[in-house]
Parts: C-alpha cells; sequence; structure tokens
C-alpha cells in the first residue's frame, strides 16, 4: 500500500504536473495584487483566449506561424545537417566554411530582418530566409561536433573490413553522427520559434508574433498572454515529438534521453 | 708441399661456407614458400606523421602527446610469421607492439622498413588483414545489429545479399552467437561483442586475424571461455593470427610461437620462443607451468635489455 503511494507520487512529480500548478498559483497571487491591464490572472487570460479563439484570429495566427518555423526549419536542416557532415569529415569544407560559421553564428536572425525584407520583399520568404538562417548554425555546429565526436577506431575498422573512404562517410560518419544531429535540431527548432516572432512582431500582419505586439495597442494584456502561453505549449510539444522520434533513433547508441 | 696442404685446406674452407651459405638459402626459400607475414627493419618514430589532406583524421590513436617524437619507437624490427601460425606478441605495455600491430593492420606507416604479405608491401588497411580490436565498444557499429555488423565487410564489397546472409550465418554460428542475430552490440555482453568482432572479421575470409589484446577487458572466466573459442575457431579456419597480449599465461596458452619484445624506445624482438605443448594446454601441467616461468624470466630480461631502467610511461598520454 505505502509502496503504491510512493508509486503514484514519484509518477506525479515526474509528469511536471506539481510544476504548472506551483506556476499557476505563483501567477494567480501575483496577479491578485496587479490589475488585469499590467498582470492579468490565469482566469482573464483563459477568457481572453476564449475571446480571440471566437474570433478566429488564434488559429490562423497559430497557423501561419506554425507554417513559416517548420518549412524554415525543414530547409534549414536539408542544408545544415550536409554542411555539418562535410566540414566535419573533410578538411577543405572545413578550411572553407568554418570561419563563415564561427562569424556569422554570433549575429542573429533578427539582425538581418530588414536585409531580408529588402532583398526579399515583405512577403513569406523573407521570413523563411529569417528562419533558415537561424535554424543553419546550431544545426551545423552540433553535426560537426557530431562528426568530431565518432571514434576514429570505427573508421579503422571499417577500411580494414574493405570499406573505401566514400563508403566509410556513409556508412560510419552519418549514422555515427546521428545522436548530435538530433541534439542541433532541437536547438534549431527552438532558435527558429524564438526568430519568428521577432520577425512577425516587426514586420508580419499575421501569426503569434503580430498577435503579441498589436494586442499591446488595444491594450489587451490577457492577449499577450494567450500568446506567451501558446508560443511555448507550441514549443513544448515540437520538442516532446522531436525527442520521441530521437529517443527511436538513440536506441541503440549507448545514449539515454529521458 | 706446405703450400699444396695449405691449398688443399682453402678448398675444404671454401666448400664449407659455400654448403652453409647453400644450406641457408634453401632454410630461406622454404621460409618465404609459407610465410604469410614478413616484417623487415622496420623502425618507427612519430615524429613525422603523414597527415591526411583530404579527410579530418582524428585517426592515430598512437601517437602520444608529450614524451620525445623524435625517439624510435620501434628500431629495426625483423619477423617472419608462418601460414597458419598462431604467433603471439608479448611485451610490457607501451612497449610499441600495438605499434607494429597498427603497421602491419596498415593503420600506420613506417619511418623505416616494410610489411609484406605474401610478398606484397603492406600500404593501407584491407580485408585480407582482418583487425580485431581490443574495445569492441569502439569498433562496432551500435546502429547496426549483429548480423549488419558481421555483413558489413561483405556488403561494402557488393555481395549479393542472399549470399551476405548466408556467409554472415555461418560466421554467427562459428562463434557461437546464433539466435543473437536481432541483437544491437549494447545489448550483448563485452564477451559476446568479441565474438561479433570476430565473425566480423572472419566473414570477409581474411590471410591474417590480427587481434589486439582482444580478451584484456574481460573478466578471467570469459577470457578463458574465449581463449578456447579461439582456438576452435582457429583449428577450423585454418587462419593465421597474429594475437597482441602483455598476459604470459595468455600467450603461453594460446600461441605456437611467442615474439618477446623490449621495451620501448628502440623496442625490437629480442627472443622468439616456441611453445612445443599440444591444444588444450593446461597450464597447471608442471612442464607448461616451468616454460611459463622460462617466458617470464625472458620478458624480464627483455625489459630490462640493455641495462636500461623501465621507462616511466606516466606522464604519457594517449589521444583518445
Amino acid at each position: 500500500m505505502k509502496k503504491n503511494f510512493t508509486k503514484i507520487g514519484t509518477y506525479i512529480l515526474k509528469s511536471s504536473i506539481v510544476t504548472w500548478i506551483l506556476l499557476l498559483l505563483i501567477w494567480t497571487l501575483a496577479a491578485k495584487y496587479n490589475t488585469p491591464d499590467f498582470l492579468p490572472n490565469p482566469k482573464v487570460t483563459w477568457d481572453g483566449f476564449l475571446e480571440v479563439l471566437k474570433k478566429g484570429v488564434l488559429w490562423a495566427d497559430i497557423k501561419i506561424s506554425i507554417q513559416r518555423v517548420l518549412l524554415g526549419f525543414l530547409r534549414g536542416a536539408l542544408i545544415a545537417v550536409p554542411l555539418g557532415l562535410l566540414i566535419g569529415r573533410f578538411k577543405v569544407f572545413k578550411w572553407l566554411f568554418e570561419p563563415f560559421i564561427s562569424f556569422f553564428r554570433f549575429v542573429p536572425a533578427i539582425g538581418f530582418l530588414s536585409l531580408f525584407l529588402m532583398w526579399f520583399g515583405i512577403g513569406e520568404e523573407s521570413k523563411l530566409a529569417l528562419i533558415t538562417y537561424a535554424v543553419i548554425f546550431p544545426v551545423t555546429v552540433n553535426t560537426i561536433a557530431g562528426v568530431a565526436g565518432i571514434d576514429p577506431v570505427k573508421y579503422q575498422a571499417a577500411e580494414s573490413l574493405g570499406a573505401s573512404r566514400l563508403q566509410s562517410f556513409l556508412t560510419v560518419t552519418i549514422p555515427g553522427a546521428v545522436p548530435n544531429i538530433f541534439t542541433g535540431l532541437r536547438l534549431g527548432l527552438s532558435s527558429a520559434i524564438i526568430s519568428i516572432v521577432g520577425a512577425e512582431m516587426l514586420a508580419a500582419s499575421e501569426g503569434l508574433g503580430y498577435l503579441i505586439y498589436t494586442s499591446r495597442m488595444y491594450y489587451r494584456t490577457d492577449w499577450i498572454f494567450v500568446g506567451i502561453v501558446v508560443l511555448g505549449l507550441i514549443g513544448f510539444f515540437a520538442d516532446k515529438l522531436l525527442r520521441k522520434v530521437a529517443a527511436g533513433a538513440f536506441r541503440y547508441y549507448g545514449v539515454v534521453d529521458k | 708441399m706446405a703450400l699444396e696442404k695449405e691449398k688443399a685446406k682453402e678448398d675444404t674452407v671454401v666448400k664449407i661456407k659455400v654448403d652453409h651459405v647453400c644450406k641457408c638459402y634453401e632454410k630461406n626459400a622454404a621460409a618465404t614458400e609459407n610465410t604469410k607475414i614478413r616484417v623487415k627493419n622496420i623502425s618507427k618514430q612519430f615524429e613525422e606523421e603523414k597527415k591526411d589532406l583530404l579527410f579530418s583524421d582524428n585517426i592515430n590513436p598512437d601517437a602520444v602527446i608529450g614524451g620525445d617524437k623524435s625517439a624510435y619507437v620501434l628500431r629495426d624490427v625483423n619477423l617472419e610469421i608462418r601460414e597458419g601460425e598462431f604467433h603471439i606478441f608479448l611485451g610490457a605495455s607501451g612497449c610499441g607492439k600495438s605499434t607494429l600491430l597498427n603497421i602491419i593492420a596498415g593503420f600506420l606507416e613506417t619511418t623505416d622498413g616494410a610489411v609484406f604479405l605474401d610478398g606484397v608491401p603492406v600500404t593501407k588497411p584491407g580485408p585480407e588483414r582482418g583487425v580485431v580490436f581490443q574495445n569492441a565498444d569502439s569498433s562496432l557499429f551500435p546502429w547496426l545489429s549483429v548480423k549488419k555488423n558481421v555483413e558489413y565487410g561483405l556488403k561494402v564489397k557488393h555481395v549479393a545479399k542472399a549470399e551476405r546472409s548466408k556467409i554472415a550465418q555461418e560466421c554467427i554460428d562459428l562463434v557461437g552467437l546464433s539466435g543473437n542475430e536481432k541483437k544491437h552490440p549494447i545489448e550483448l555482453s563485452g564477451g559476446m561483442k568479441q565474438r561479433v568482432q570476430i565473425a566480423r572479421s572472419i566473414a570477409s575470409d581474411p590471410e591474417i586475424l590480427i587481434m589486439d589484446e582482444p580478451f584484456g577487458a574481460l573478466d578471467a572466466q570469459t577470457r578463458r571461455v574465449l581463449q578456447d573459442e579461439l582456438i576452435r575457431i582457429w583449428k577450423a579456419t585454418g587462419k593465421t593470427i597474429l594475437f597482441v597480449t602483455h598476459d604470459i599465461q595468455e600467450a603461453v596458452y594460446l600461441g605456437e610461437k611467442i615474439s618477446i619484445f623490449s621495451a620501448a624506445p628502440d623496442a625490437q624482438i629480442v627472443k622468439q620462443v616456441e611453445v612445443p605443448y599440444d591444444y588444450p594446454r593446461e597450464l597447471d601441467n608442471e612442464a607448461v607451468s616451468e616454460f611459463t616461468r622460462g617466458v617470464h624470466e625472458a620478458l624480464d630480461k627483455a625489459i630490462y635489455a640493455h641495462g636500461r631502467e623501465p621507462v616511466d610511461k606516466s606522464n604519457l598520454t594517449k589521444t583518445r
């Protein structure tokens, strides 16, 4: 009986329910001593949520933001993973591209916003370019680290079994870097969400960033909160999904991610 | 008269000399006939490692950080390994026996001298020299199943799928891993992983199996089992085996011939002994344990050869 309680207790703690209840509690308490315009409590935020939902804007904003993130993320990953693998394995690529990576990775995507607007117009393309840019660096850097971390004995084993250098790239370098590639993708995803919100705040007519930014003008602090919570939830679940996929890929690598 | 006598004497000397040369020649010819590996005048220093221009090489696991790089690890080493022989490299840790093994495997270049396999110089790794590495976790591919690991060498040679599967299965059965084909390395014990490595090497049908302290990290019980298994596999396949160890008992238990190394720098093979006992050997047997003591003494003498104290290796660290 007692054992069962401990089990349930551990389960509840692990499921992070306690964390969320605690957060809501602090939020409610803090809101109690402030006006709703300054800090709306969860109830007011919930009402605001229903309101924007009913107006139909929320769904549209969520949809467009997710669409931008997914497309940009995919494009960034498709560039960054092969780039990282090549830089990691071939010296020529390392010499050519690594200084580039080390330079631009410290310039945030938002820094390029005005430029991209000029170059790609105010339509979707400039936002996609921005996200692609934001995703490339964490993914490339982690992929390079993954390639560098492959045990050299694996290459020796492959070669002494008759693999050519190209074959060892395909059969050792690529699968060997998979765990780090996934770490890079997770970081890339968060950096994609961060940059799209910035872009939507400054140069868009829809999207979650736009919602957060314009709500300020209507003095709808509760809508700002709705935007923030929704953003957090999207990131939270997207990361969960990526981790689930990664866990399948990691299964045999001896990397435990729980 | 005296002159004639002198001449006759000279003739005999010449005749003896010629006879001797001929005999040596014959002996050499006989030796070359079934010599699998010939190591000729090999010296090695790590000072001028050739760097690969194309690939980022985190390779060269034997390069030493710190220490004197101009020092010779190996100096003028000569060796012949007969076809089908179970040959042991015995020496203290860090004596250069693994370096020589890496040269024979083709992972390292020599500073001087060359290695010949069936008379052909060795320049790079190849499937005719199967390697079983010390650490199976480093060398096995964790993302592949046991079967796929064993098939690897055949796959890169584009052997047809059915054929590949058949050979791999035979090798898995040979090393006693039947029933574990679908498992991944992470699901296996240390001893089983070494069996996978052996199967993976044998699947490529190598001329020689090169093993670098493969049982060093196993517990005593498992090690003994695998030693017996290795003898069985060796008898079943008739492969030439080159086996590196610092364990004297292991050397006597397994080897037909033991090459004893002196300590680096300037390491050499200072002595070779044939082990005159039939398999399976009993190390408790009085004669065998007397023999083991003899090897022990020879190794001690080798390490302290030239009145040199053993080198302090504590400040030398291996890269990776």
